[in-house]
């Protein structure tokens, strides 16, 4: 350190030492040597950052996993096992009148002993019901229609309440306020006793040719939905109203309009991709409820016309042998549960992971 | 002065406001205000939150229907008839750069909208070609096209709005606090970038702001709003250096300089009291209430825009 | 003003959100002395305001102080506890928000969240309390204070709302008055009564005033000494008149060249180029140099070391270095 003396004349010598340094730390930074430090994010799109998110979730990951695998079954179940939702037991041709009420994975005595005698026979996972049919193939026949009504009608509430909704919510001012008059007035009827009534009347009214998926359904079932279709949305309608109206206070769409837009590609470009996410949430929701409200109508006894099984009618027969056979009750009721549990914890997933309102 | 590209004409814009179960009465957001532009200039349009300047620059735009007065814009009348085709002269660019743009539109859909709107490229290389040159002139990195609005800094989203407003080749832009939203440091290549593209392109801009030192440095001429009123208008020099309105002298020795000697020297003075509400508006002069000045006559009668030489007008009866 | 009422040494805070730690302070320190007004200024994502909200310890859930010490009058408040820490706020140090719409509680009057704060801090009760209200109230300037206590928010304008707010700080006379951003919300001469009443105040009551913000021109009118912040670190701090005429960090020189000012009017600005900071992704070196005209190879590597320029002014930037190693490689 020769150079000791000529630190001093600087005051700045003595807070830091400057022979560390050479003439090359001082030259110039590069163009793009200042880039390389200032780079941007990795692109994401909003809807791979919302799958991100949802991924993250468990409890959603969980639900996708168990209502696909119920998915699978209900798909080709039917395909594997060789009964019918409706058929009585039988073995080689001959009515299987033991087969009533069997436990799980039992076999009736005319069944063993035409296994003893080299046959193969399917097992009965479930055992079977009162009337010698094969429990499992029903309970898969019944969460299939369960399913079907509530996926039907959450598409039903959907299609209506997003028209109406987005009708009333981008015109505003007086055709607003009569359209929500008229939901409101919808909204004050009591679902349930409408349902009721209007069973009651279209079974006397509504003929399907029968074979038809509507007739084995039966009219009780079709009421619904035609109930759903006419009650139900305006929940969704009032929702994507109320969407519309803020997404309506966006700067973007005064620049829109600024451009020269038409209110239709307003509406198409603009508004409904913007209230898309809220309406994928709020139609996983309604999945689940249509679901309860079936399940909850076929176990009083209005919902789907026997054989043709719903989880609810399966419940409700297993309640008179309750106490001696109590998985009748069991199978069906823990699968409502799970997949009501299910589709509503991925539609709070949905949200976390969609909703913009959420979002820092 | 220029030739002139926009005439404003005794513009009004009332709301209707509810006050009792059906009777409504009107809220005077823009009342009679009248003021040209030239061709390539820019008008500066100042004053505090509520005095109606961003609703007079939609109500140019017709995104409100003016309740009076007429725009007209190089000697055409606008009307509503002829608003889609006159939207390719006239463009904006918001405040919010982040609630002015769609959250789920790439920024090559974004400024291609107008181009689609308006049907201007006849195909998708013409028009992918037109929004690549309009990112570069904005400054915008063409690599960044197919990103979303929410992946840029509030710098870089105005440029993508400026990018959208230039896509038309408009003659005039409505500025409505184009920067007000932005960081210190980003404001400056923003208002830098308006310039530039003036220089290059020949666009006139109404200038909406509220920060006097950022209009005084865009503006040729300025105007000052007062409760839906213009008090005063004047070319930007002669407005800072001889305010000749009491509200005009209030405000630019209420604006904070960035210099500690000069700020702290000068004399301020501090008004008194808040902007009435424009639904109950002083009779007379809008301004009375915290005039220093105020006289009888303010009570009674509005005064109106008179000539104090060289083009700078002035609505007071005092001064 | 011999004793420092407030030390800050080598503040560093963190938030722990869901990308990862964001260090939104970086060893950050500064004295404040009773009686001064100190101006924190930078722009968003500077850390000007957590720093402010770290010593009042009112981080949001996901932000922690990680290192340094908060020294106030030589006690570490990083130490205290929450209760100790309850009685800090009010009564020795109070905080007014940008946004005076959303700070009150619009179910209640004036009167009586500001009587909740009086009855709080001091022993005051009933009609004691009202009076307190009261005489609160006028100091504020705000007239028939009767009649304004009895009413709602929503009834009064923001600049009277602003004015409630410091009411409310000052109920029980607090050493530290911290502004964060108090006039951003409002219009120019509202901003210029609020100002007018901060600074009239300071002199009354002679606390100190920490104010936040991102204007320079309040910062030039009201303080007295300044801090300068850039991605979470101090760029440079000294005195007014040293900050504005004598500029030593490359950050504040472009600050102060690329506004609009009196002088420039006719003339382009010459802004800083570049984005603001990814505070994510923050730089090894210096956080300005990305956007800095004047980076050198060691800007990339090193974090600049603050270093005295004089005794009212200090800078962290590589160019002081430099220059200092010019000079001595030139006496050489």
């Amino acid at each position: 350190m020769d150079k000791e003396p000529s630190f001093k004349k600087n005051p700045l010598s003595l807070q830091i030492d400057l022979s560390k340094f050479s003439q090359e730390s001082f030259a110039p930074a590069t163009e793009e040597e200042k880039r390389q430090q200032d780079v941007m994010g990795e692109s994401t799109t909003f809807f791979k950052d919302g799958m991100r998110k949802l991924f993250r979730n468990p409890l959603a990951v969980m639900s996708i996993i168990f209502i696909c695998l119920i998915l699978l079954v209900i798909i080709f179940a039917p395909m594997v096992v060789p009964y019918k939702y409706e058929e009585i037991l039988s073995v080689e041709g001959r009515r299987d009148k033991g087969a009533k009420n069997l436990a799980p994975f039992t076999y009736s005595e005319l069944e063993q002993k035409y296994i003893e005698n080299g046959g193969t026979r399917f097992p009965h996972i479930f055992g079977t019901d009162e009337m010698c049919r094969d429990y499992f193939i029903r309970v898969v026949y019944g969460t299939r229609v369960s399913f079907f009504i509530g996926l039907f009608a959450a598409i039903i509430v959907l299609i209506i309440g997003m028209l109406y909704g987005s009708i009333s919510g981008y015109l505003g001012g007086k055709v607003d306020l009569i359209m929500m008059r008229i939901v409101d007035i919808i909204y004050s009827l009591p679902d349930m006793l409408m349902i009721i009534l209007l069973s009651v009347v279209l079974q006397e009214t509504l003929q399907f040719p029968s074979g038809t998926f509507l007739a084995r359904l039966g009219t009780s079932m079709v009421s619904l939905f035609i109930v759903f279709g006419l009650l139900y949305w305006v929940g969704m309608a009032r929702l994507i109203r109320g969407q519309i109206l803020s997404i309506k206070e966006n700067e973007y769409i005064l620049a829109a309009r600024s451009i020269g837009a038409k209110p239709g590609r307003i509406i198409r470009k603009h508004i409904l991709p913007n209230c898309l996410s809220v309406i994928i949430i709020s139609t996983a929701l309604q999945i689940p409820s249509a679901i309860f409200t079936e399940s909850f109508l076929s176990f009083v006894g209005i919902g789907v016309k026997a054989p043709m099984p719903s989880l609810g009618s399966l419940a409700n027969a297993a309640r008179e042998g309750l106490q001696s056979y109590p998985y009748k009750l069991v199978f069906p009721a823990v699968m409502i549960c799970l997949i009501v549990l299910s589709l509503n914890l991925l539609g709070d997933g949905l949200r976390d992971a969609f909703d913009p309102k959420l979002k820092r | 002065m220029s030739e002139t590209l926009v005439e404003v004409r005794n513009l009004k814009q009332y709301f209707p406001v509810k006050v009792g179960f059906v009777k409504t009465i009107p809220l005077k957001a823009v009342d009679d205000i009248s003021f040209t532009i030239g061709k390539g200039e820019t008008l500066g349009l100042v004053g505090e939150s509520g005095c109606g300047k961003t609703t007079a620059g939609r109500s140019i735009l017709r995104l409100y229907k003016p309740t009076g007065g007429e725009v007209i814009f190089d000697g055409e009348l606008i009307t509503d008839s002829n608003i889609t085709r006159m939207r390719k002269k006239m463009q904006m660019v918001f405040q919010d750069p982040y609630s002015s743009l769609d959250p789920r539109m790439t920024v090559e859909d974004i400024i291609g909208e107008p181009l689609d709107v308006h049907k201007l490229c006849a195909n998708r290389k013409e028009r992918r070609e037109r929004i690549l040159e309009l990112m570069e002139i904005v400054g915008l990195n063409a690599e960044h096209a197919t990103r979303y609005a929410h992946e840029f800094s509030g710098g870089q989203r105005q440029r993508i709005g400026i990018a959208r407003a230039l896509a038309v080749r408009p003659e005039f832009i409505v500025c409505d606090e184009p920067v007000s939203a932005l960081d210190v440091s980003i404001q400056a290549q923003v208002i830098n970038m308006f310039e530039e593209l003036q220089d290059k392109l020949g666009v006139a801009y109404l200038f909406i702001a509220h920060d006097l030192l950022v209009v005084h440095h865009i503006s040729k001429r300025i105007a000052v709003m007062y409760l839906g009123k213009i008090v005063e208008i004047a070319d930007a020099d002669e407005l800072n250096g001889h305010p000749i309105h009491p509200y005009t002298e209030s405000l630019l020795s209420a604006v904070p300089i960035p210099d500690p000697d000069v700020t702290r020297a000068r004399k301020r003075i501090i008004l008194e009291g808040d902007v009435p509400s424009p639904l109950k508006r002083p009779s007379g002069c809008p301004f009375r209430t915290r005039c220093r000045y105020a006289t009888e006559q303010c009570a009674e009668e509005c005064p109106t825009l008179t000539d104090r030489g060289g083009g700078h007008e002035v609505a007071c009866w005092v001064k | 003003m011999s004793e420092t009422l407030l030390n800050v040494q080598n503040l560093h805070t963190s938030f722990f959100t869901d990308n990862g730690e964001v260090q939104a302070v970086n060893g950050v320190s500064f004295q404040l002395n009773p009686g001064e007004i100190l101006g924190i200024v930078g722009e968003s994502g500077s850390g000007k305001s957590v720093t402010a909200y770290s010593i009042m310890q009112i981080l949001a859930d996901t932000g922690r102080i990680t290192e340094g010490k908060i020294l106030f009058k030589g006690e570490d408040l990083t130490t205290w506890s929450e209760k100790k820490m309850q009685s800090f706020r009010g009564k020795n140090c109070s905080i007014i928000f940008q946004d005076p719409m959303t700070s009150l509680n619009p179910v209640f009057t004036i009167g009586s969240q500001l009587k909740e704060a009086v009855v709080l801090h001091t022993n005051r009760r009933g009609a004691e309390a009202d009076a307190r209200v009261i005489e609160l109230l006028e100091a504020v300037g705000i007239n028939e204070p009767e009649k304004r206590m009895k009413q709602y928010p929503f009834e009064h304008s923001g600049g009277m709302r602003q004015r409630v707010m410091i009411a409310m700080a000052l109920a029980c006379e607090p050493d530290i008055l911290i502004a964060d951003e108090p006039t951003t919300a409002l219009d120019v001469t509202i901003q210029a009564q609020i100002l007018e009443l901060i600074q009239s105040l300071q002199k009354k009551m002679g606390m100190a005033v920490i104010l936040v913000t991102h204007d320079l021109g309040v910062i030039a009118d009201m303080c007295d000494n300044i801090v300068v912040m850039y991605g979470g670190r101090i760029c440079e701090r000294g005195t007014a008149r040293e900050i504005f005429y004598n500029p030593k960090h490359e950050y504040t020189k472009g600050l102060l060249r690329s506004i609009p000012n009196v002088n420039n009017m006719k003339e382009r600005l010459i802004p800083i180029e570049g984005t603001p900071i990814n505070m994510l992704n923050l730089p090894k070196g210096c956080a300005f140099c990305p956007r800095c005209d004047a980076a050198m190879k060691i800007c990339l590597q090193e974090v600049p070391e603050e270093i005295v320029i004089n005794e009212d002014h200090k800078a962290a930037c590589w160019m002081n270095i430099k220059a200092a190693y010019e000079e001595v490689s030139r006496n050489e």
